[in-house]
């Protein structure tokens, strides 16, 4: 399933951010995902305001060293894997 | 060789036996624990909290059925606070909108609501009561808001070809997950077994089906199936591991490495009354008991596959096997597995138990044959004191 990159994900419903012994987590009904570095960066700026592209270009930014295409492949698959898994809803009424 | 203890992630706070539904595959021991019995309100939530400390992530409130419990507001509030992740696993039934409004404010994160079939009468008939209405009201309600859902169908010989008609609800509610989930012969299942367990036939039409529902789905819906057991090539890795991932407190405060346990004797369990849970989780008998691997027998030992699904389960060998430290008698390589094949052999011959083996004329190929519901000596089970 591809991913919109005007689309503006959220987490879905059952889904939120936790924290536990100083580790970042993704809790979602019968599962957690520990997150950090880039997956943290993701899942944090999916919260319905940002666009998959502005999620994409800021990530680019922070990941500089990395080579920009790559660091947009990554982002699409994950959030690709997030949506097959549930985790996320996307607001496609975003789109422009 | 000492076992290193990782952290428990999941507890599993089985609240009350008490339950307004009597389903002939009920998980819970033959011998149900009594509501005078049961932990209080304070002690949940001292439990949730050193849950949390000691690296658990999320509870599963259980039963019997947890909304018996009248301060069950309470304890998903004291749970949320400690800093857990809340689901309510039910059948919906001493539910009404003011106490879903209240469960839901107070941070219940996620609703799983059981089905007993796809069709009033079934599920009537399953579960010894008149609930199917209720749960589709329930469904109706949950509609406002916006937590996690999902529907758990538990599936058997006299349900599995509501499986079209079951897709249908699915379909139309849309929830994030639905769990086919095979009964797991334990407990009253355990009792009714040869009652419940589907024929080859029906489970492989199930699986292709299933394949299907999950691509017609995705994105909207996750799909799992948890197959029988017995008929699985290799043994489920139960409750990930003993001691390993999950811990389960029993309604009146024992601390089990899984639901069955208390099958296998010998096996001591202490009271969250008496000790903290991290000394349960990391020193008590039951917890080391099947830890690691020292306790394993051949073909475990030398097994490739012991790291993923830790020889089986324990309760199973000693119900199967009469031996906890037995390979699962499901697993294919197990010494036991000819009890099991036997059982298989019978089920599926078409006997006079129903096993619908003929597909009925107006149906199309591929589908399977419809079995009579009607006749069946069920073993229900009662309710506590």
């Amino acid at each position: 399933m591809s991913v919109d990159v005007n689309s503006k994900p959220r987490l879905a419903a059952g889904c939120r951010m936790g924290e536990n012994n100083n580790q970042r987590v993704l809790l979602m009904p019968e599962r957690a995902l520990r997150l950090n570095g880039p997956s943290l960066e993701i899942v944090s700026r999916c919260d319905g305001k940002h666009s998959v592209s502005q999620i994409i270009g800021e990530l680019q930014l922070l990941y500089s060293k990395a080579e920009p295409h790559k660091v947009e492949q990554d982002i699409l698959g994950y959030l690709s894997l997030l949506q097959k898994e549930r985790a996320l809803d996307f607001d496609s009424s975003g789109a422009v | 060789m000492p076992t290193t203890v990782q952290n428990p992630l999941a507890l599993v706070a089985e609240l009350t036996h008490r339950c307004p539904l009597h389903c002939v595959y009920c998980s819970n021991p033959l011998e149900l624990q009594s509501r005078s019995n049961e932990l209080s309100t304070e002690v949940w939530s001292r439990v949730f909290k050193e849950a949390a400390e000691a690296g658990v992530l999320q509870t599963d409130f259980t039963g019997g059925e947890p909304l018996a419990r009248p301060d069950i507001v309470d304890l998903v509030r004291s749970a949320r606070a400690a800093g857990l992740y809340v689901s309510l696993i039910t059948s919906g039934l001493p539910l009404d909108e003011v106490k879903l409004d209240l469960l839901v404010d107070a941070g219940l994160d996620h609703f799983q609501l059981s089905f007993q079939g796809a069709r009033e009468e079934t599920t009537n008939d399953i579960s010894g009561t008149k609930s199917h209405r209720q749960k589709l009201r329930v469904l109706e309600w949950l509609k406002r808001y916006r937590i996690g859902l999902t529907l758990n169908f538990v599936i058997h010989r006299r349900n599995i070809d509501e499986l079209e008609e079951m897709l249908a609800i699915v379909k139309e509610t849309c929830p994030g997950c639905v769990e086919f989930a095979s009964v797991q012969y334990y407990g009253w299942a355990f009792a009714n077994r040869e009652k419940l367990l589907p024929t080859r036939q029906q489970l492989d039409y199930c699986v292709e089906r299933l394949k299907c529902a999950e691509d017609e789905l995705q994105g909207k819906t996750r799909v799992l199936f948890v197959v029988p057991d017995y008929y699985a090539k290799y043994p489920k890795p139960c409750v990930g591991g003993w001691g390993r991932k999950l811990m389960l407190i029993t309604p009146r405060g024992d601390a089990l490495p899984c639901h069955a346990a208390p099958i296998i004797p010998g096996l001591k369990f202490e009271n969250v009354k008496n000790r903290s849970l991290r000394e349960i989780w990391e020193h008590s008998e039951a917890f080391q008991k099947f830890r690691g691997e020292d306790w394993m027998q051949e073909p475990c030992k030398s097994c490739d596959r012991r790291a993923q699904d830790f020889g089986g389960c324990r309760c199973q060998a000693m119900l199967l096997a009469g031996d906890a430290t037995a390979t699962d008698p499901v697993c294919s390589l197990a010494p036991q597995r000819p009890k099991v094949d036997a059982i298989l052999t019978q089920i599926n011959k078409g006997s006079s138990v129903g096993a619908g083996l003929a597909p009925t004329a107006s149906r199309g190929a591929g589908t399977v044959g419809t079995v009579s519901v009607s006749k069946i000596e069920w073993l229900y089970r009662p309710n506590p004191s």
